[in-house]
Order: C-alpha cells, then sequence, then structure tokens
C-alpha cells in the first residue's frame, strides 16, 4: 500500500500546533492551575524536548520502516521543536527576567541548569536560520550536513538542562535521557546498517 | 480592627534592608484600608473575630478559632484553591496536583502523636488530647517554598511551644524532631525511592519554642485538607517550606542535631536551618526573588521571609552563609 504522503505534511502541521493550541486554551479558561507562570514554562519546556526528540527520530524510523516519506516533515518537526523553544525562552525572558539582561547573564554565568539550556538554544538557532532550502544550496549538501550535527548536542543540552533544575525526582528527564541514548544508539554505523537491512527486508515483504 | 498593633505590624513587615519602598506601600495601602473601601486584592477588612473565609471552601469549619496579632496584612491571602492544589507532598506524588489528586484516600482520624526522647512525659498521645487544652488561632504567614515560589495562608493552629512544653523537655533536649506517618499504601509516593522515607524534620528547641511556631490543623477557618498534611503539621514561617513537616505521627526530643530528610537527600543543597535567605542561593537557583503564586512577576524575597526582627536573634554570630 502506497502511504498517502500528501496528507502527511498537512496531519503533522497540524499535530505539531495542539500543545500551543491547548495552552493558549488552558490559559484564556483559567486552566493552568494555581502557578501559571509554571505551568506555561513546564510546559513549553517539555513539548520543546519532546518535539526535538521526534525530529531525532525521524532518521532512525525511516531506516527501519523503508518510508522515505517521513523525511519530508523532518524540517517541519525540527523548526517546531525550535518554535517551543522560542517560547519557552520568551516566558522566561518576560516573566523571570523582566528583559533585564543583568538578570539573564547572572543566570546563564552562574545557574548551571540555565547554562544548560541557554547552550540549547543557541546551538539551535543557527540550525533554524540555516533551515531553507536557499541555505542548504548556499551551504553545500555536506557542509550543511556537518552543521546540522549540532542538534544532538542541542538535545543531550536540553535533557540535562531539565536534569539540573529537577529536586529529587528524576524519572522523568531521566526517560528522555534514554531516549535520546536509544536514538543516538541508532546511528551507530552497525546499528544504523543493520536497521537499513531490517527495513529493507521489510519494503521486500511488503512489494511482493 | 485590622491593625491592632501597629509596632509588631511594622516590625514583621519590614526589613531594614528594603525599608523605604515597602514602608511606602504599606502607608499607602493603610490608608487606603483605613479610608474604608475593601480595594480589590487587599485584604478586605473584617468584623473583630471573623476568621479569613473563602467561598470555594468546602465548609467544614472549626469550632472557636481565635484571631491574632500574627498576621501578614497587606498582602493578599493566596486562595483556597490555589493553596489546596499546588502542594509539595511528596508522599502523594512529585506533581504539583498529585496530593490533591492522590491524597483523597488518606484516612487523617484517628490519629496518635508519640512522643519520646529527653521528656518527662513520653507517650502515645490522642490528636484530640493534644488539641483539647488550647484555642485554636488564626495566623496568616508568608509561605516561601525553597522552589521561589510563596503563598500567604491563613493557617489555624496552636502554638508548637505550648505543647511541647506539656511534655515537659528536660535539660538535654536541645532539639526537637518530627517524623511524617508511614503508609505506602495511601501515600503513592513512598512507593518510591524519591526520599529516604518516612519524611522527617527537626528544629532547635529555641526555633521550636518561638512563638511563631505553629502546629497546624486547619486553614481558612476550616479543617486542613489532606493535601495540606492533615491532621497535623508544622509551620515555621522564616524558614523554607519543606522544615513545615506534614502528618506528623513522632514529636522527639534529642540532644544531639536530628537528620532532616533533605539534608540526607542532599547535603550540599539543604542544610538544618533553611531559613529564608535571599542573600544565599541555592546552588543551583537564585533565593533573591520569589514568585507569589498566582502572579506574573517576581518580587523581592526580605531576609527570614519578613520575619527577621522576630528570629534574627537566635542566629546572631552564626555565619548564615555556612549554617545553611
Amino acid at each position: 500500500m502506497k502511504p498517502p504522503t500528501s496528507a502527511l505534511k498537512p496531519l503533522v502541521f497540524a499535530a505539531c500546533a495542539v500543545p500551543a493550541l491547548w495552552l493558549a486554551y488552558d490559559a484564556f479558561t483559567g486552566g493552568l492551575g494555581a502557578n501559571p507562570v509554571e505551568s506555561i514554562t513546564h510546559r513549553t519546556g517539555d513539548w520543546a524536548l519532546r518535539l526535538l526528540l521526534v525530529t531525532l527520530a525521524v532518521t532512525p524510523l525511516r531506516k527501519l520502516t523503508g518510508l522515505n516519506a517521513v523525511m519530508r516533515v523532518r524540517r517541519m518537526l525540527g523548526l517546531y521543536a525550535f518554535f517551543y523553544v522560542c517560547l519557552h525562552l520568551l516566558t522566561y525572558v518576560v516573566l523571570d527576567a523582566f528583559f533585564s539582561l543583568a538578570y539573564i547573564w547572572d543566570d546563564v554565568a552562574k545557574r548551571l541548569y540555565i547554562t544548560a539550556g541557554f547552550t540549547a538554544f543557541c546551538l539551535l538557532l543557527p540550525l533554524a536560520v540555516t533551515s531553507t532550502n536557499a541555505m542548504i544550496r548556499r551551504l553545500g549538501a555536506r557542509r550543511w550536513q556537518r552543521l546540522h550535527r549540532l542538534v544532538y548536542l542541542a538535545a543531550l543540552a536540553a535533557i540535562l538542562h531539565f536534569i539540573w533544575l529537577v529536586k529529587a525526582d528524576l524519572r522523568e528527564p531521566l526517560l528522555y535521557l534514554a531516549v535520546f541514548a536509544l536514538l543516538m544508539l541508532a546511528r551507530v554505523p552497525t546499528v544504523s546498517r543493520r536497521l537499513g537491512r531490517l527495513g529493507r527486508l521489510r519494503t521486500a515483504a511488503a512489494t511482493r | 480592627m485590622l491593625i491592632k498593633r501597629p509596632d509588631r505590624f511594622r516590625a514583621s513587615e519590614i526589613t531594614p534592608r528594603d525599608t523605604y519602598l515597602d514602608r511606602r506601600r504599606f502607608i499607602a495601602r493603610a490608608g487606603a484600608i483605613a479610608g474604608a473601601a475593601s480595594l480589590p486584592g487587599l485584604l478586605a477588612p473584617r468584623a473583630a473575630g471573623a476568621v479569613a473565609k473563602d467561598p470555594k471552601s468546602p465548609g467544614n469549619a472549626l469550632e472557636g478559632v481565635v484571631e491574632t496579632d500574627y498576621r501578614v496584612a497587606d498582602e493578599a491571602l493566596t486562595s483556597w484553591d490555589a493553596i489546596t492544589s499546588y502542594n509539595n507532598f511528596y508522599e502523594f506524588g512529585t506533581g504539583k496536583m498529585d496530593p490533591a489528586r492522590y491524597g483523597q484516600s488518606f484516612v487523617p482520624r484517628p490519629w496518635s502523636v508519640k512522643v519520646l526522647g529527653e521528656c518527662e512525659k513520653p507517650g502515645d498521645y490522642d490528636l484530640e488530647d493534644i488539641l483539647k487544652p488550647h484555642a485554636l488561632e488564626e495566623r496568616i504567614y508568608r509561605l516561601r517554598c525553597v522552589e521561589a515560589w510563596s503563598m500567604v495562608v491563613p493557617w489555624v493552629g496552636i502554638p508548637l511551644a505550648g505543647v511541647l512544653k506539656r511534655f515537659q523537655p528536660t535539660s538535654k533536649a536541645k532539639y526537637v524532631a518530627f517524623r511524617t506517618v508511614f503508609r505506602p499504601a495511601e501515600m503513592p509516593g513512598q512507593n518510591l525511592p524519591i526520599l529516604d522515607w518516612p519524611y522527617v524534620e527537626g528544629l532547635r528547641i529555641d526555633e521550636a519554642m518561638h512563638p511563631l511556631s505553629l502546629l497546624v490543623v486547619g486553614l481558612y477557618g476550616e479543617v486542613l485538607p489532606n493535601q495540606n498534611g492533615a491532621p497535623l503539621r508544622l509551620m515555621v514561617p522564616w524558614k523554607y517550606g519543606f522544615k513545615s513537616i506534614k502528618s506528623i505521627v513522632t514529636i522527639s526530643f534529642s540532644e544531639s542535631q536530628p537528620p532532616t530528610s533533605w539534608s540526607i537527600a542532599n547535603p550540599h543543597e539543604y542544610g538544618f536551618y533553611s531559613n529564608v535567605n535571599p542573600k544565599v542561593d541555592h546552588p543551583r537557583w537564585s533565593q533573591a526573588t520569589e514568585r507569589r503564586v498566582g502572579e506574573y512577576f517576581r518580587i523581592p524575597t526580605p531576609m527570614f521571609n519578613g520575619y527577621a526582627d522576630e528570629v534574627a536573634h537566635m542566629y546572631a554570630g552564626m555565619d548564615l552563609k555556612k549554617f545553611i
């Protein structure tokens, strides 16, 4: 069966917008609980990290399933992750720091978890900027790809950002770390080749 | 009416450093209240003898609650909904809504407290017997969490000192230790290795005997909900919230400093004293400011959570950067 590739993009676009719309709905209906600012901060941060990991899952998923169509939404997923990163950062800049550069700089320099979070943002920024087709052409595929490997570092920094702010219950950030480790493992050449073979076997079986 | 003893009120309100601004704000607000109206966001003037009420509370009123002068008078009370839906009570889970959600099946009565250690009257005391000789007092305190959020809460309770004195601590009683109930069947968080259960806390005897230290049984004139530490919890308003241990089953007097749960979990980040101190940061975040739950922007955190005039003398000569 041919996958409905034409519907994939709008579907993923709509799905990725749901957390933001849901957050907006809760904000206007008083659904953010007793501490709305904390709620906004946590939810935008959670979705930024989740979408970053989903983005990193695209390539292994293609290898495993042989579905090349998933590659068409990788950029969109990455940009959506960056969108949630921006909402997360904006919440901090406006509601925590109240636009005070001194406050922000003090935090970035002194608080390890903020250093990590800010590092993740700084690593993702050039990737978002160079995400257009024109930029890929301008940089050349090889250089572009090398640059975009920064996403691995960004994801790791984002997870450390989470681990270092938690008081005692590390289960959630460690779950993200485990997923990240799995996705990185899938990129180890020997593992990646095996995943590719599995995918080819599967597509062969499906077309027979 | 509202401000019964202006000197006490001012003393608790104004810390030396941010004197000027706070005082201007206080004068402006006091003027507004005296001027008659209950302005939105301010504590509404109340008839004498009436305790704080919230329309959302369920109506389990406690009888005979008396007003006291121990009240933060110029700041809006945090709502019943916020106080009972945003809790750190890891025995019921680490999410802020977990205690309200998973605390409902907890059974807070009957309840007894075991008293032991350096005192003349050790034994098992029924909660009703502990409370009986004392008048229930309403005390409006600031609550400052180590996570840098805060509330203003109308607690109902009895002074800890009066209760402790009845157990007749001996001269060897230099510290008081408290322990939370251990009931993993009713407290799902206790099945997880988040902290070393059961939760334990402690105070130096002079801190425990301080008139601000309160044994709490209620909130907004009503019975304390499970998620807030029913049926009996501590409230030490000049210390970070985690010192105010919940659902107390053991009180023990000792000569040496007792272990406390958060300093067992992370001695580098949480000390025995854990006094609110804007000048000593948590190793991972700043303690200079806080966010009042429900508000958007941060406000400065006062020394000892605004109770410096009452409690600072207990720490004279101590390096508060060292004794965190």
